[in-house]
């Protein structure tokens, strides 16, 4: 039974089950919130590259989801751009702002980090906010089209949208899961590990971090991208520093630095916030504990609390082999 | 080799080394001797390029190393085994050599047989290749850190007390290897507090005494040094 769920069918059990989503229920609301979903974690994805991985907490990451979605929405509905060529322009020019806001925040490093990008973040908002010649204030962005036709693929309805924002996502998961199991993935967790050590050993720590960077900021313009075409309407709020802490406590509950972390926060969250709906802003009154003790206890989030369990049990299974056999018991631990 | 000019340290308004001048020939191990916060580290950091000097001049092969990046001057052939067994803790033993040889991530065939031959240096390495290396004994931890130096195929390494903490037996092994690192063509700079084993393999030395070098000369001087003895060899 154990053995059946092991990484690979877990993966295509998971893969099947989001394919075949649209079919098991009928039901709109459901198909817009899972599609929402597929689109922060796209972020969380890109949140969790830079924090997980290097180790730099960015708190900017609304902001560059807001330029991502206000340039998909400017370039649309302002310039009359035609939708993919202004959808790949809204991930270029984040990653563009990316680039600059990294070569000065990159300077700093832990906490002084996260302050200044914080503060970056905010100032993205206010830009956008105030700047009402352009992004038309607090009045927010109306009509931004649906993604265009590819050939004869239309995306009109919410099923198409819905397959199309898994097929980003997946694509999404793959390139991260590629970088991860790469010698770039390995001299990330090192420049996480110390930034001296690293440099020791010849890795160029401004180089690699500032890849990352720019990396995280492109899926942010991504998701934001996804978000304006997909709901249609954008305000201010979308870059507000609430949608930052949003990402950070999908990826701190899911498991930050871990590679399915963003999925499982965020469909949790999501889904419960959904269900207790009711109770209104009270449920942050049930958030709050639940949230502290999850870090207390487990700060790896769920996913690293799962890997750390089954550490723990396999060694003890390996323990009691090793105590049963009484032959070569060493040899038995080291084969776990 | 290397060659060091009047270099000074400051942290803020703090002197950590005072123009310090150390020469290095190729082919030597030289030593630099002090008790702990001499600047025997804060000297390795500045040669690596952690620490900019705040005068001096830095020269390796004839060339100024002063003021580059330090994954430059790894490149250039300078690599620092860093105190106090500093190890990629969560990665095994074998992907911690393999980020050792980062300059060189293209050459694979380069790295299989730097791997090999940190593995003949140190056999228990192999068995344990693929264990986290958190999980290894402090000598064994040790060895890995020379082990990931090494990787690089440094002209010059930087040993940051690779005897501390470690067991008589294991030290004894350890300066063995690093002899034997020598002879291979590497030349060795070594920070030590075990005066008494370090001059025994070293051809010079140097001695640090609150951030400046009171005391230099070739190991038989430093030996019958009556200072030196005093304080460093305990006879």
């Amino acid at each position: 039974m154990a053995a059946f769920f092991n990484q690979r069918n877990v993966i295509a059990l998971l893969v099947l089950f989001s394919v075949a989503f649209p079919f098991i229920t009928q039901n709109e609301y459901f198909l817009h919130i899972m599609t929402l979903s597929f689109i922060w974690m796209i972020g969380v994805y890109g949140l969790n590259l830079l924090a997980g991985y290097t180790g730099y907490l960015s708190l900017a990451h609304a902001g560059f989801f807001a330029i991502g979605a206000y340039s998909l929405g400017l370039l649309t509905v302002k310039a009359q751009m035609n939708f993919w060529l202004a959808f790949v322009l809204a991930c270029l020019i984040t990653s563009v702002v990316g680039l600059f806001v990294g070569l000065i925040a990159l300077r700093t490093k832990e906490h002084f980090f996260a302050i200044y990008t914080l503060c970056v973040g905010y100032i993205i908002y206010l830009v956008i906010d105030k700047w009402e010649s352009l992004t038309e204030g607090v009045r927010g962005l109306i009509g931004i089209p649906a993604p265009s036709n590819i050939g004869p693929i239309a995306f009109d309805n919410a099923l198409s949208i819905y397959y199309l924002v898994l097929t980003i996502l997946l694509l999404v998961i793959l390139v991260v899961y590629r970088i991860v199991h790469s010698l770039n993935g390995r001299t990330y967790l090192a420049i996480r590990n110390s930034e001296d050590l690293a440099q020791t050993i010849g890795i160029s720590t401004m180089k690699n971090k500032l890849t990352v960077f720019v990396l995280s900021t492109f899926f942010a313009g991504l998701a934001g991208a996804l978000y304006a075409s997909f709901v249609r309407f954008i305000g201010p709020d979308i870059g507000s520093t609430a949608i930052t802490f949003d990402l950070l406590t999908y990826l701190l509950v899911g498991g930050i630095g871990t590679l399915s972390g963003p999925i499982v926060g965020t469909i949790i969250i999501v889904w419960v916030s959904q269900q207790l709906q009711f109770l209104q802003d009270y449920r942050m009154l049930i958030f709050g504990p639940v949230l502290t003790l999850l870090i207390i206890f487990y700060p790896r989030g769920i996913v690293g609390g799962v890997v750390d369990w089954r550490h723990k049990y396999q060694e003890k299974k390996n323990r009691k082999l090793s105590v049963n056999s009484l032959v070569k018991p060493e040899k038995q631990v080291k084969e776990g | 080799m290397l060659k060091l000019n009047g270099i000074s340290v400051k942290y803020g308004s703090y002197t950590a080394i005072q123009q310090v001048n150390i020469e290095v020939e190729k082919g030597d191990i030289v030593v630099l001797l002090g008790s702990n916060g001499a600047g025997k580290s804060t000297t390795f950091r500045t040669i690596s390029g952690l620490n900019k000097p705040f005068e001096g001049e830095i020269e390796f092969e004839g060339q100024s190393i002063k003021g580059r990046s330090p994954d430059r001057i790894v490149q250039s052939g300078v690599v620092q085994c860093a105190e106090g067994r500093k190890l990629f803790s969560d990665m095994s033993v074998q992907e911690n050599l393999r980020m050792g040889a980062y300059v060189h991530r293209r050459k694979k065939e380069q790295i299989k047989q730097s791997i090999e031959h940190v593995y003949e240096l140190f056999p228990i390495l192999k068995d344990k290749r693929n264990d986290a290396a958190g999980s290894l004994s402090g000598g064994q931890q040790q060895m890995l850190a020379i082990g990931r130096a090494l990787m690089s195929k440094p002209k010059l390494m930087l040993l940051d007390e690779p005897s501390v903490g470690l067991a008589p037996l294991i030290v004894e092994q350890m300066f063995e290897v690093i002899q034997q690192i020598n002879k291979e063509g590497t030349t060795i700079l070594l920070a030590e507090q075990n005066a008494n084993a370090a001059l025994k393999i070293a051809n010079k030395g140097y001695v640090f005494e609150n951030g400046s070098i009171v005391v230099k000369g070739s190991s038989d001087e430093l030996f019958a040094n009556e200072e030196v003895r005093k304080a460093y060899i305990g006879a």
